[in-house]
């Protein structure tokens, strides 16, 4: 696994994830274990799908989009728009995940579209002024929020899951939700796609060229700042679909989503090491597996299970489980 | 022998970085098919006037031109797609790619061509060896072959290369100095910049001389490496004693 950039070689942190299970198989019976356990990595892969673009843009930009969550609230108002216009009571599942493979591409192609616009209105001018980045992402932000209210009103609305993705079935005694295995699919699918574009292309090749040293790219004829451009509207488009899926899970949708859940983002991306697409996929899964973890055995704590882990990650390995080399 | 037009000419250009005024003024001819050699003493501006050319710092005044074509204030991708290769004092390689990645990245076109992979492998026969180690694991000298190869891996027409013997054992610089002097003979158009002078004298047609952000001195390399006093003079101590 290789994120941006390259990786330290060290093993250890992709140990975690494993020792957790096995901890938390010791303390529990096995059914309860795989429930919480499928649960907890679907959670995982909906972090992971929120979060992937804001550590992509920030391994390649240098720059942190604290307007990420908006872009995930704009996709799951994309979701509620698609399934409402296109109801397929009682359909079949092969309906009902046509209709949801419709909704992301709806919601990849608005977030990425609006990220465009965002890059060029507001990213580009503050380009190398750190300080001045963060309050424009900040500000462009708040703005998408009301947007969207004005859009979609400040109502929560309801967002049913189709027919088909509802339930699950009873496998060892563990109750398995048909779309929580669908959003481990997707997150997988995601993480992979992702990582063989930036291993296995020329694009990903020169992505990962710009992260180390984007004067020597521009020198051999490369047109660096296009190559930014496409990231940054694929990390938008990505948080898009991030709020899709996380939509279809709550069953509801305010304008508030993104801000809800832009720290737990910020959390993953800090664990798993900024500019890591490693490091984020397994933050994301350790997080969602802990939380789910803890909520069953211990539920007092539930509530500061994220800036704990977050905490023990950051004393261990300060720059993150899989931190870019030379970041 | 009567100049034709210069491939690269720099006409009174000045260079700002951030508040400081770094160039002022300079005059710079490059021919075809000739190697000319900027020297100059550490902070002349040797640095600053390659990066001015390829478009990295943007002229405040004066004219860039490339094969007729005026390039000032272009963006470096237009620049370097005219045909100009740029090896930076730096090198400029990608550490955290492959030796093999790097030289995908040769061509903006597309993957370069074999044939002339096979010749940079026949000038540098170390690379092919580390062909799938990762750059930033190569010594010194092994990345100046790289960065000087992966310039060399397509055509271009115009080669501009700053201080390659740079912390080079002599060794290695030797090596350099005879891949350089191939391209020499193959009529390459090379504008480099270099303080070793064995390296200088064996490689340069014509100098030029930079201090305080100008040209001072302007001829042929065979003059001033025979002039002792006017080397003295232009560069502090003779360029023997650089070696
Ligand atoms: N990024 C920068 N910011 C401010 N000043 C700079 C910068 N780069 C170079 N300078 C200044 O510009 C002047 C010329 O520098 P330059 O690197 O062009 O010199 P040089 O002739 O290449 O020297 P050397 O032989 O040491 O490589 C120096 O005074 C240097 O301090
Ligand atoms: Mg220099």
């Amino acid at each position: 696994m290789t994120p941006i950039s390259r990786q330290s070689r060290d093993p250890l942190p992709y140990l975690v994830l494993p020792a957790l299970m096995a901890l938390a198989l010791a303390a529990m019976k096995f059914s309860a274990w795989l429930t919480l356990t499928v649960a907890g990595l679907a959670v995982g892969c909906m972090l992971f799908l929120a979060a992937i673009g804001l550590t992509l843009i920030f391994g390649l930009m240098d720059v942190l989009n604290f307007a990420h969550g908006g872009f995930v609230t704009l996709g799951a108002f994309i979701a509620v728009a698609v399934l409402t216009a296109l109801p397929i009571a009682g359909g079949g599942v092969a309906a009902a995940l046509g209709v949801v493979a419709l909704a992301l591409a709806a919601a990849a192609a608005a977030g990425g579209g609006l990220g465009l616009v965002f890059e060029r209105l507001l990213i580009r001018r503050v380009a190398g002024a750190p300080l001045r980045q963060i309050l424009v992402t900040v500000g462009g932000g708040i703005i998408l929020q009301q947007v969207m209210i004005v859009l979609f009103g400040a109502e929560p609305l309801a967002l049913p899951r189709p027919e088909a993705l509802r339930g699950g079935f009873i496998i060892a005694g563990a109750a398995l939700e048909r779309y929580r295995l669908m959003v481990c699919l997707l997150g997988l699918l995601v993480y992979a796609a992702t990582h063989l574009a930036l291993n296995r292309t020329r694009l990903g090749l020169l992505i990962r060229a710009s992260v180390e040293n984007r004067e020597m790219v521009e020198a051999l004829g490369f047109r660096a700042e296009r190559l930014f451009r496409l990231v940054f509207a694929a990390g938008t488009a990505l948080a898009a679909l991030g709020g899709v899926v996380w939509a279809l899970y709550a069953g509801m949708v305010t304008a508030d989503l993104g801000a809800d859940i832009i720290i737990l983002i910020f959390i993953v991306v800090i664990i798993g090491g900024l500019g890591s697409v490693s490091g984020c996929f397994l933050a994301a899964l350790l997080l969602g597996l802990a939380n789910n973890y803890v909520g069953f055995l211990a539920p007092k704590l539930a509530l500061g299970t994220d800036i704990a882990l977050m905490l023990a990650v950051l004393l261990w390995r300060p720059r993150g489980l899989l931190p870019m080399d030379g970041a | 022998m009567a100049e034709a037009m210069p491939l690269l000419e720099l006409a009174g250009v000045h260079t700002h970085i951030g508040r400081y005024h770094i160039l002022h003024g300079v005059d710079l001819a490059v021919p075809e098919g000739r190697v000319s050699v900027l020297l100059g003493r550490n902070g002349a501006g040797k640095t600053t006037s390659l990066r001015t050319i390829i478009g990295l710092w943007r002229a405040s005044h004066g004219a860039i031109r490339f094969a007729g074509a005026e390039i000032t204030g272009h963006a470096t991708p237009d620049i370097a797609r005219l045909g100009i290769a740029y090896v930076p004092e730096n090198m400029g390689v990608f550490t955290t790619l492959t030796v093999a990645e790097n030289f995908r990245l040769a061509d903006w076109r597309g993957d370069p061509q074999p044939a002339r992979l096979d010749a940079v492998m026949a000038a540098f026969p170390v690379l092919a060896q580390k062909w799938q180690a990762r750059a930033g694991t190569l010594s010194g000298g092994q990345k100046q072959m790289l960065a000087i190869g992966r310039a060399i891996a397509t055509e271009h027409r115009l080669l501009i290369i700053d201080e390659p013997s740079k912390g080079l054992a002599p060794v290695m610089v030797a090596q350099l100095t005879e891949a350089l002097a191939s391209l020499k003979r193959a009529r390459t158009t090379i504008l480099l910049v270099e303080q070793n002078f064995a390296m200088a004298q064996a490689l340069g047609d014509h100098v030029a001389v930079m201090e305080d952000g100008r040209i001072v001195y302007r001829g042929e390399m065979a003059a001033l490496a025979a002039d002792i006093a006017l080397q003295t003079r232009l560069l502090g101590l003779s360029l023997a004693s650089h070696q």
